[in-house]
Order: C-alpha cells, then sequence, then structure tokens
C-alpha cells in the first residue's frame, strides 16, 4: 500500500509534462488540415531530428538547475563549437578530431562558469551572463565575423534524416541523444555525484555539513553540461555544414524553459532527465505543429510562452498538496 | 497623585502551541523611566517585545498607551501609535542614505514630491539632539560604523514621534566608548520624558542605566524593582530562580583516554585562539550568552568557517580543519544549531538526509542502491524512534523533535566518534528533550565523546562532566560540571570572569 502509494505520487509528478505533450500532440493530429501528415514517422523522425540540439543542452542544463545553478551561456557554448569545428577542419584536422576540438571548448567554457562561480563566490546568473557574452565574442572572432564554410565530411551526415547506414533507422544524431539521456539519467539518479548534486541544490549549507565537496560539484556539473554545449555545437555543424557564430541566438532560453516545463525548480533541488525531454518534445512538436498549420512565427512564441508560465504554476500546486 | 503611566500592560499571555512563552505579564513604564526586562534565553523576553511592536498579537491581555487602549494591527500601526523598536539586528537599508533610511516610511512630500529641505532639516535637527552631528545625511547607511547605524536607527524613532523606545540588547555589538555615548543618548532621551524599555544581558550595564527592573522567568514576572536597591547577585538569583530539578538520566561512563585535542583553534569570528581537550566517554558542555562564540568555535573546529590559525588531533590523525569532508572522515559529526537553514535539506525525503554524509556502504560499481539505502533510513527510523510514514517522507513535515532526531540519526549513521552538538534540544517537545539526553549517556558509555552547547543551564549541569564557559568570543573557563552551580555558570558567562564556586548557595 506504502509502496504503491508512493509510485502513484512518482508517476502523478510526472504526469503533467506528459499530459502537456500528449495534449499537444492530440490536438494537432485532430486537426484536419494536418492531421495525415503530423503523425506520420516521417514527420516524428523530423521533429526528434530537430530536438537533438536542444536536448544534448537541456540534458546539462537540468544537471545544473538541479544543482541550483543556471547557465546562460549555454547557446553561446554552442555556436562557439559549432565555429570551431568548421575551422579544425578547413585546417585540415581529421573530422573526429574537429569534433572533439568542439566538444572539448564546450567542456572548456563550462568549467570556466563553474571555476569562475565557485572562486569569486559569485552568482551563476552573472557569471554566466558575462560567459554568454565572451563565448559568442570568441566565435565571431575565430569566424571574422562570417559564416564559415568547410568541405563536406561524414560529420555532415549525424543529423540527416535518412542515415547512411540503413539499419540505424534514425540518425546518429538521435541515437546520440538517447545514449547521453540514459548516461545522464543515470548519472542524476543512480551515483553518488548525482545525490550530491541533488543536495547541493536542495540546501547548500546542509551538503557542507555532510562532508559533501560542494565546490567540487559544482565545477563539475559545469563541466559536464559544457561538453554537452559542445557536442550540441557539433550537431549544429553537422546539420548546418557551415560554422555560424550566429546560430542558436537566444536559444538558452528554449533550454531552460526545457527544464522548467518538464518539472526543474529554478530554486534548485528537482528536476528529472525525462520530464526535460518531455519538456523538449513538447516545445518541437508545437513548433512543428505550428509551421505546418502554417501559423505565423508569433503565435508559437505566444503558445509556448503561455506553457511555460501554466507549467510552472501547475508545479507549484501539486506541491502545495505534497 | 498618581501618575499615568506612559504603557501599561496586564495580564498579557502569549502560546505557541503547547508552550506558554508568557503567562499573565503585567508591566508598567513610566514616562521618562529606563525600564530593564531581564531574564535566560528562552524568558519570553522576545516574545514580549513582539507584542509590544506589533508583530505579534497576544491571546490574552490587555495594552494602554497613555491610559488609551493600545491594540497595534501590526508593526507599522505600532509604531505609528508611538512605540519603537530598536533590534539586535538593525534593520536599516545598507544601500540607502541616512537621510532616505530616517525618513522610510514618513518622508515630508509636497504634491508627492520629496521635500528634501524639510526632510534634511528635520534630521539635522535630531541628529544634533543626539550629539550626533558629524553624521552626514547623505551617506549610504553601509558605510557607517556599527554604533553610528544604531545612532540612525534612534533618530529614525525620534523623527516619528515615538514616545516608547525599545532597545533589545543595544550594546552586544557596540564598542565601550559607543556604549558610553549610547548612555548619554538614552540619559538625554529620559529627560526629555521619553520611555525606554531596556533589554541586556550585560547585568553591569543595567545598573548603570536603567532605573527599574522586571525579571521574566518561563514566561511570568518573577520580580520587579527600584535598580537602587538591588545587585548583580540578586537579579542573578531571580533569573535562574529555583527550578523543580529536571530528570536527567545519567548512564554511567568513564572518561577514557584524550581523542581530540585542539590547538590554537581560532576562526575570524572569534576573538582568541581556544585550546582544548575531549576524552572518550565524557560529554563536555559549552555554556554561554548567545553570540559568545560558541558556535563559532564548533564551526571552527568542523571545517565549517575558515581557521586562521590552529590544529585538531582526532584519535591521533593531525589535521587543519578545512573540508569538511576531512573531519568527517576522521571521526567528527556536527548537529547544526539551525535546522531548517543548515542542518537538514528539508526539501529532499528523510532517507537522503539520514545517509547523505556517508553514501559509501550503498555504492556498489559506482551505482547508488537506493533500495538498499532506504533499508538502512527504515532501520534508524526504527532504532531511534522517528515518528515518519516512510523512508521516502520529506523531512520538512516532521515536527521539530523529530527533525531534529533525523539530524542526531545521521551523525550515529556516519559512525562519528566525536559528536559536536550544538543546541541539540532547541524548539523541541520534552520527550524528544529526554530521549535526546539518554542518547548523549548512551554515547558516552559507549566510549565516544559528544560536545554540547547549550543556553539552557540545568540540561547542561544536568547532563554534562565538564563545562566550558564562552564570553564575548573567547573561552573563559573548564571546569568540572560537579563545581559549577547555576549562578556560578550565568556569572561567568555574563561577567566573563570566572565563577567562584563558594558563593553558589547564598541568597541575597
Amino acid at each position: 500500500m506504502k509502496i504503491a502509494g508512493s509510485g502513484l505520487k512518482k508517476i502523478a509528478g510526472l504526469a503533467g509534462p506528459f499530459v502537456g505533450l500528449i495534449l499537444v500532440i492530440t490536438i494537432f493530429s485532430l486537426m484536419p488540415e494536418v492531421s495525415d501528415r503530423f503523425l506520420n514517422l516521417a514527420n516524428i523522425k523530423s521533429v526528434a531530428t530537430q530536438s537533438v540540439i536542444v536536448a544534448l543542452c537541456a540534458l546539462g542544463m537540468t544537471l545544473i538547475i538541479v544543482s541550483g545553478g543556471i547557465d546562460l551561456s549555454a547557446a553561446s557554448n554552442l555556436a562557439l563549437s559549432c565555429v570551431l569545428v568548421a575551422y579544425a577542419i578547413n585546417l585540415g584536422v581529421p573530422p573526429l578530431l574537429a569534433a572533439l576540438v568542439g566538444v572539448a571548448a564546450g567542456g572548456t567554457i563550462g568549467f570556466l562558469n563553474g571555476f569562475l562561480i565557485t572562486r569569486l563566490r559569485l552568482v551563476p546568473f552573472i557569471v554566466t551572463l558575462g560567459m554568454m557574452g565572451i563565448a559568442r565574442g570568441l566565435a565571431k572572432w575565430v569566424a571574422r565575423n562570417q559564416k564559415i564554410d568547410a568541405p563536406l565530411s561524414w560529420l555532415n551526415e549525424l543529423m540527416v534524416r535518412t542515415p547512411k547506414p540503413s539499419w540505424l533507422l534514425v540518425s546518429p544524431g538521435i541515437w546520440l541523444m538517447v545514449l547521453f539521456s540514459l548516461v545522464m539519467a543515470v548519472l542524476l539518479r543512480k551515483t553518488v555525484f548525482g545525490r550530491h548534486a541533488f543536495a547541493v541544490g536542495s540546501n547548500e549549507l546542509t551538503a557542507r555539513l555532510c562532508g559533501v565537496r560542494t565546490d567540487r560539484v559544482k565545477v563539475s556539473v559545469y563541466t559536464i553540461s559544457g561538453l554537452l554545449c559542445g557536442l550540441a555545437g557539433v550537431m549544429e555543424f553537422s546539420r548546418l555544414t557551415v560554422g555560424d557564430p550566429t546560430v542558436a541566438m537566444g536559444l538558452e532560453l528554449d533550454i531552460i524553459a526545457a527544464v522548467v516545463i518538464g518539472g526543474g525548480s529554478l530554486s534548485g533541488g528537482e528536476g528529472s532527465i525525462l520530464g526535460t525531454l518531455v519538456g523538449v518534445f513538447i516545445m518541437a512538436f508545437l513548433r512543428n505543429g505550428c509551421t505546418m498549420m502554417g501559423w505565423p512565427n508569433y503565435f508559437q512564441e505566444i503558445i509556448i510562452g503561455a506553457i511555460i508560465i501554466a507549467a510552472v504554476t501547475l508545479d507549484r500546486l501539486r506541491h502545495r498538496q505534497e | 497623585m498618581p501618575e499615568q503611566p506612559l504603557l501599561s500592560l496586564t495580564g498579557i499571555s502569549k502560546s505557541f502551541g503547547p508552550n506558554l512563552v508568557l503567562d499573565a505579564v503585567d508591566f508598567e513604564l513610566k514616562a521618562g523611566e529606563v525600564q530593564a526586562i531581564l531574564g535566560e534565553n528562552g524568558a519570553g523576553k522576545s516574545t514580549l517585545i513582539k507584542i509590544l511592536s506589533g508583530a505579534y498579537k497576544p491571546d490574552r491581555g490587555r495594552m494602554f498607551i497613555s491610559g488609551v487602549e493600545y491594540r497595534p494591527s501590526g508593526p507599522l500601526d505600532g509604531r505609528r501609535q508611538g512605540i519603537a523598536v530598536i533590534y539586535q539586528e538593525l534593520n536599516l537599508a545598507p544601500h540607502l542614505t541616512v537621510e532616505e533610511n530616517i525618513m522610510l516610511g514618513q518622508e515630508e512630500s509636497r504634491l508627492g514630491l520629496v521635500d528634501r529641505k524639510k526632510n534634511l532639516e528635520k534630521i539635522k535637527k535630531v541628529l544634533e539632539f543626539l550629539c550626533h552631528p558629524e553624521i552626514s545625511p547623505t551617506i549610504p547607511v553601509r558605510k557607517l560604523s556599527v554604533g553610528a547605524r544604531q545612532v540612525v536607527e534612534i533618530a529614525r524613532a525620534l523623527a516619528s514621534q515615538a514616545r516608547i523606545l525599545v532597545m533589545d540588547e543595544p550594546t552586544s555589538s557596540l564598542s565601550q566608548e559607543d556604549t558610553r555615548r549610547l548612555f548619554e543618548i538614552i540619559r538625554k532621551l529620559r529627560a526629555e520624558g521619553v520611555g525606554i524599555i531596556y533589554i541586556s544581558h550585560f547585568l553591569e550595564e543595567v545598573l548603570e542605566i536603567a532605573d527599574r527592573f522586571t525579571v521574566l522567568r518561563d514566561g511570568k514576572v518573577v520580580g520587579q524593582g527600584q535598580i537602587k536597591e538591588t545587585s548583580v547577585e540578586e537579579l542573578i538569583q531571580l533569573m535562574i530562580g529555583r527550578r523543580i530539578s529536571e530528570l536527567f538520566p545519567r548512564l554511567p561512563h568513564q572518561p577514557g583516554e584524550v581523542i581530540l585535542s585542539c590547538s590554537g583553534i581560532k576562526s575570524a569570528r572569534m576573538n582568541r585562539p581556544v585550546d582544548l581537550e575531549l576524552r572518550r566517554g565524557e560529554i563536555l558542555g559549552v555554556a554561554g550568552l548567545v553570540g559568545a562564540g560558541r558556535t563559532e568555535f564548533l564551526r571552527a573546529l568542523f571545517g565549517l568557517d575558515r581557521l586562521e590559525t590552529g590544529l585538531v588531533v582526532v584519535s591521533g590523525r593531525r589535521f587543519r580543519p578545512y573540508f569538511t569532508s576531512v573531519s568527517i572522515g576522521c571521526g567528527l559529526g556536527m548537529l547544526s544549531e539551525d535546522r531548517q537553514v543548515e542542518g537538514l535539506a528539508v526539501r529532499m525525503n528523510l532517507a537522503d538526509n539520514l545517509t547523505l554524509s556517508r553514501l559509501k556502504p550503498y555504492v556498489s560499481s559506482g551505482f547508488l542502491n537506493g533500495r538498499k539505502q532506504k533499508l538502512a533510513a527504515s532501520s534508524w527510523i526504527e532504532k531511534i524512534n522517528i515518528k515518519a510514514r516512510s523512508p521516502e517522507q520529506k523531512v520538512w513535515t516532521l515536527s521539530g523533535g523529530n527533525q531534529q532526531k533525523v539530524a542526531l540519526a545521521r551523525l550515529l549513521h556516519q559512525e562519528a566518534e566525536v559528536f559536536l552538538l550544538d543546541e541539540p534540544t532547541r524548539g523541541i517537545d520534552v520527550m524528544s528533550k529526554a530521549q535526546i539526553y539518554e542518547l548523549m549517556g548512551r554515547l558516552a558509555a559507549d566510549n565516544k565523546a559528544v560536545i554540547f552547547v547549550s543556553s539552557y543551564l540545568p540540561e547542561l549541569l544536568g547532563v554534562a562532566d565538564r563545562i566550558a564557559v564562552f564570553h564575548r568570543g573567547q573561552l573563559v573557563e573548564v571546569r568540572p560540571a560537579a563545581s559549577w552551580t547555576e549562578a556560578s555558570l550565568m556569572r561567568a558567562a555574563i561577567t566573563g570572569r570566572e565563577g567562584d564556586p563558594v558563593i553558589s548557595g547564598e541568597r541575597p
């Protein structure tokens, strides 16, 4: 009885975002104008592919938000990585190495975020706000303020809708998203590090009292998140086939929104990978559906804005009942 | 002709849940009088102030200002009706200027625009009256010294035409010079007919500045009188009273070899380095007033506050406290005085809170076994009698006593050898208190060691083997508990001079 109760509560905890996702999908599949195109496999594949980049960043952002932080530099970090990959390929670096350069650059920016937050004792909002500008500026500098064209390589096949070895079924990017979601979910729920991240976000003073090296946890959290943003940058390059320093402007807010819609709390200590993925897909299906309907861009923006507010309100209400 | 008192309280009672904090308190303050309210921590002084200010409503009883019934709807209303409270932690907006702070909420204005000239005139007059014309109205308050900030607070009260001024521990963070100047101001205000309620632990200051006194104990008025006719001794006797001795279960235990020794421990928040030794099977009580440096000592010892000097040896392992993980690894365990803010992550569940300081037993090849963790938590819930539905219950839903047991269970679970307990019985019910006393005794009997900080003297005397006293940021004295009495502890805590065990039995 007890166990069933707690299990039910867990399901109820995720129900909010899931209901939202199902609602969005149901509404569009009932629209006569798009019903036949919306729910077919090709469209779902394309939505999933479009979600890869936001999802990768949102996985890291979930970790950061769980630990009580925020990262405004995520999208700039992604752009820097994207530009560096193109730059490296142009220099004749093998594609795999170029991709690693992008990921490492992301990790470095993330590490710097964590280092500055813990050393200077500044709030994450300020440090990452600064880093948002720095990373974006670096990206533009490297690219000399224009797009970097790069010769095509196998890197550009990571995000195609019909993958080369057809037994993959979906693009390698989607597989990467699935793989890292699993890794992050396990990291968050099944390791001491994950538990420490929750503890730091829930009450940093308590964590310190219990011997958690809070600074080390924070630096790791930002570094991991940075690595994922770097990987997202590689995916962005793969999709665009160029290094564009102005890519993903303002995407950090979409990323944060996905985490929050999925049940993450900006005051820390709460959030889940599954919830975040649902949040990502709610936004992706909504964009996709609106575009298919031919609704203007501003309409999507209004709906997504309303959903963010509604999601957090519902979350509050659920907590009050607990 | 009997003059009308400026303020009078009759039969004021207040309880929080089952705790009766104020019990039919009668009190009178005349115009042009300084009256001290005295009492131990928890005697009900702060509650009385909050009722006066309007922050709390009394359950029973009435209040009158100059014969007119005073029933404030809130602190703002209380202030409007002439009662200004100057709290221990000053309530100024640090970024605003002296002028803005003084006039906040009572700005002179014309057509919605602040009339600065009029404001400045008013402030200049007030500051001159307070003998502090050198305080510039245009500088931000954060640039002022603590003493000057207090003057600004008083100026604010005066600018609002307060007739009754309540000062809560006004000298606790003042230098001697600032204290002297504050007393001049108080005398001047008294001459102007302002009634002043003065709350302080420093009895010698009270003897110097107050005209009359009221002593509270356990929420009751136990003594009132003229300051001229009393002495420090009598006031102490009144404050501690003759309590029915409570039952402190004592398990037999014998001090063994030294388990902890600290030398020259000092953080920035302590005044002098502390040297101390603790034996296995020993309970060391730590007494002192709030803010005397007891908590700061424990925090420094545990590595929560950065050390300036000092070394700690626990069971032969020598280290300089910095990482709490190292302290815990060496066998120290700390219970924070503030459960809600620091001690527990109240939004996390019981199992996580209980096991956070030692997750190792539940890890195999890198993965945390949540089931095992919950099972372990369940067994602790049973072992120390925590009233909870399941290990997954969120900690904030537990009662105070049960929360404290979770925090204590954490130390037991991490297999601490030396328990640093900061006010472990604060704010919990009597049953849980008795269980915590018993637990301490059992720890000592098991050859562990306990440092037990408390503001409640009977429990220190009842539970501890030795008692150390802190005063104004330094350790004054350590002696076997049997050679202390409540009176001598109180005296040492208040005056910082070593208590003399001989006078203990005397009656004034």
